[in-house]
């Protein structure tokens, strides 16, 4: 069994929001080289086993694991795909790797969002097909009213889910992979088309192109593959109730058992205390207020509070979403996870560049599915 | 430090039919509760849940692992779903196995459930999406001719009757007559029966063909020191292998399984198994046409190429020979709800190991039994080795 296991590779492409040019296993392969460049590695001699992460109906195309192979190097390897979000696939490799089986794993992730014509028909193509499909919900609508609850149990408003909005946004700006950087004002968010209300659609993640792979290597080998190994301490993963009837409409439950896994894994008793930098999922505003408190680094309704005060701004307390967030950086459909722990990785290698945050040792990414799933995963890093 | 123990302590499964009544999640539920009841546990016991299911299409449910969920058990707890195709059934196992295996679970829950019947009118066209869109899809391809053509090939690479590989489907649906979850189990079958069957894509008839299938299958797995609580005869997975080939399946030899030739080695690597023809005491190779039955064989190193079909000539495969092949009466007996049959497959294992499979038992006490299955573009092999 390898008890300890590292990052050690990280290679990305895009994002933008559209990419006619170039088909997502360019992309893909794109990405994949500079992932076993940036680590050093010969995918066909030293990767053992290959995790990749998608949805048939994200693609186009029933059972997709067919199409992953050969752009990252897996033809006739051990590759599999999990039907989950990047941080379930890093989650995957962290456990082949675990097995003593297994010495370096590579992870992969992508999104076409482009390609779809009928994205939000799709999505709500996830929806209960007996007592939910025929009612014609929009993902949309259902965000809206679970920003609808959250406001109201939490007691937080629509104007700090704006702040949210204005931070993630002004963050892009430092991140050249970023697409959807600006420079808002609170009221400039506010001011958008209402898509369900409360929610609006500025504080909605425009979609995004991007693939991203990472490369995980067993202790042995991460130190001599990487200066600057990035350890997983923990990683966690829940799901709630899939029934919109049944769950808890205010409260990110999934998040809070997947955080309380991988803080035990972790060691980590105070994560406010513990984590220096945090990436939550942002696909919706609000979704990001909620990520923070089911994370625990603050009580119900405090988040908004603490957002508003810039307690999470890049040079604050907690810095969250310094990489733009899905907001800032689209919203990359089953790739999420990846973009959240890319930039985790980079800030913990201190190779962020203008948006560097000073002094920082450990870092959490977390996500969620999206409508109407209750997936969440949370993953714990240090340099 | 060693690898951690991984045991197979509970195991359940629905009856497999053509059109089940009850949805996909309630078939699930129903598999997770009778391998919950096995063992004498509950959803308390479980640390984390991992499910398997071929193709959204068929359900037309985008996201269908989160959908299903719920009726696998995983409220609340860690859930995955993984897909190789074909091959998920045995590799959510090894997924189970994984998650163990890396201590960060004592024990999982493993689940898989296929409802074909949802697609109306046949699941078949479901399978027009698994193809190029650009390259393939105009083509409207349909799966029986392609296997007609690897099948085909196979015939003709080593000069096969269809009399040498209908006696797969002779054994196979004779043997599931003992099975009481099987669709096409028949005790009195003949070789003539298979040979003038109608024909659907030469040389594929319809008796060389497992029938579309509704169902659902469950086990429960454990590490070392719950396993060892929870009962007297664990069985352990004691090799897991899998590999994917190269997408561009037209550019295949498609007279010889190499797939799963090599998931197999990295089985019997971790397994330590040096002579699978002497050590593997029952085999599960993957049978979805019979054919493949004998193409897995000879991937599974259990054969010299074009020499399986003489292991049901001379009696080896049967249930009394030395190497009992697929002795719950595989996917062309017992059905093939795609996912849910591969892990029929690690079910029918786990009770011809313990001794519990009844009127199908093999005699002679087996020690070490073999899974495989296979799937996507004639691409992936997956194996599973257990042993008392």
């Amino acid at each position: 069994m390898h008890e300890r296991v590292a990052i050690v590779g990280i290679g990305c492409t895009g994002f933008r929001s559209i990419t006619p040019e170039q088909s997502y296993k360019e992309m893909v392969y794109e990405a994949a080289m500079r992932a076993y460049n940036d680590a050093g590695v010969d995918p066909r001699r030293d990767v053992d086993s290959f995790v990749t992460v998608a949805e048939d109906f994200h693609e186009g195309t029933s059972i997709f694991d067919e199409y992953t192979p050969d752009q990252i190097g897996g033809a006739l390897r051990s590759v599999h795909t999990i039907t989950g979000d990047g941080l379930h696939g890093i989650a995957t490799a962290y456990m082949l790797i675990r097995t003593g089986q297994f010495d370096v794993v590579a992870v992969e992730g992508h999104s076409k969002a482009s390609n779809i014509k009928t994205l939000p028909e799709v999505t709500a193509y996830a929806q209960d097909p007996i007592l939910n499909r025929p009612l014609k919900f929009n993902s949309h609508f259902i965000a809206g009213l679970e920003m609808n609850s959250y406001l109201f149990e939490s007691g937080s408003t629509p104007e700090q889910c704006a702040a949210v909005v204005v931070k993630n946004r002004f963050n892009a700006l430092k991140n050249p992979a970023a697409a959807y950087g600006a420079d808002l004002t609170i009221e400039e968010v506010l001011a958008g088309p209402i898509l369900s209300w409360p929610l609006g659609q500025r504080e909605t993640a425009e979609h995004a192109d991007g693939a991203i792979v990472m490369v995980l290597a067993a202790e042995e080998k991460a130190s001599s593959l990487s200066d600057k190994p990035i350890w997983i301490l923990g990683a966690g993963w829940s799901n709630d109730s899939p029934s919109l009837e049944y769950r808890d409409w205010s409260h990110a439950i999934y998040s809070e058992v997947a955080a309380r896994i991988a803080y035990r894994q972790a060691g980590i008793n105070n994560p406010l205390e513990a984590v220096d930098i945090a990436e939550v999922d942002d696909i919706y505003a609000y979704k990001e207020l909620q990520a923070i408190e089911a994370l625990g680094f603050c009580r119900e309704g405090e988040a908004g509070i603490l957002t508003t005060e810039g307690f999470t701004s890049a040079d604050s307390g907690l810095p969250v979403n310094v990489s733009g967030g899905s907001l800032g950086m689209g919203n990359l459909l089953d790739a999420n996870g990846l973009a959240r722990a890319y930039e985790i990785v980079l800030q913990l290698r201190g190779e962020a560049g203008l948006r560097q945050v000073e002094d920082v040792n450990i870092g959490l990414a977390q996500s969620w599915r999206g409508v109407p799933t209750t997936s969440g995963a949370v993953l714990i890093l240090a340099n | 430090m060693g690898m951690r123990k991984v045991a197979v302590v509970g195991a359940g499964m629905t009856k497999f039919v053509r059109r089940a009544q009850e949805t996909a999640k309630e078939l699930t539920w129903e598999a997770a509760h009778m391998a919950l009841d096995s063992c004498e546990m509950t959803m308390d016991d479980i640390e984390a849940v991992c499910f398997g299911t071929a193709p959204d299409a068929f359900d037309g449910v985008h996201l269908n692992g989160e959908y299903v969920s719920d009726g696998a058990g995983a409220w609340r707890k860690p859930y995955m779903r993984s897909y190789v195709g074909g091959g998920t059934g045995v590799f959510v196992p090894i997924q189970g196995w994984y998650h163990i295996a890396s201590g960060l679970f004592d024990v999982v829950m493993v689940v898989a459930e296929e409802k074909m019947s949802s697609y109306y009118p046949h699941a078949q066209a479901a399978f027009l999406t698994i193809f190029d869109h650009t390259t393939e899809r105009p083509l409207k391809p349909n799966l029986l001719w392609i296997f007609a053509m690897e099948m085909n090939r196979y015939m003709t690479t080593y000069g096969l009757t269809k009399a040498d590989i209908a006696q797969v489907a002779v054994q196979h649906k004779r043997n599931a007559a003992n099975h009481p979850c099987a669709l096409l189990g028949d005790a009195n079958i003949t070789l003539d029966d298979i040979l003038k069957s109608e024909v659907l894509a030469w040389p594929v008839q319809r008796f060389d063909v497992s029938p579309v299938s509704d169902g659902a299958v469950a086990v429960i797995l454990a590490a070392e020191h719950v396993a060892k609580r929870i009962t007297d005869k664990p069985v352990w997975i004691e090799g897991v292998g899998w590999h994917l080939d190269t997408t561009f399946w037209t550019n295949r030899d498609l007279a010889y399984p190499r797939y799963v030739e090599y998931a197999a080695r990295m089985a019997y690597d971790m397994a330590g198994i040096k002579e699978p023809r002497k050590q593997i005491n029952i085999a599960e190779p993957y049978d979805p046409f019979d054919y493949k039955a004998l193409h897995h064989l000879e991937g599974l190193q259990l054969a010299d190429r074009g020499k399986a079909a003489e292991l049901y000539s001379d009696g080896t495969a049967s249930l009394t020979g030395n190497m009992p092949i697929c002795p719950s009466g595989g996917l062309l007996g017992v059905g093939n709800p795609i996912a849910a049959a591969g892990l029929m497959k690690i079910a029918e294992l786990f009770w011809q190991l313990r001794g519990e499979a009844g009127a199908r038992q093999v005699p002679g006490q087996p020690l070490h039994g073999l899974a495989q299955a296979w799937g996507d573009l004639m691409q992936v092999g997956t194996v599973v080795i257990m042993g008392r």
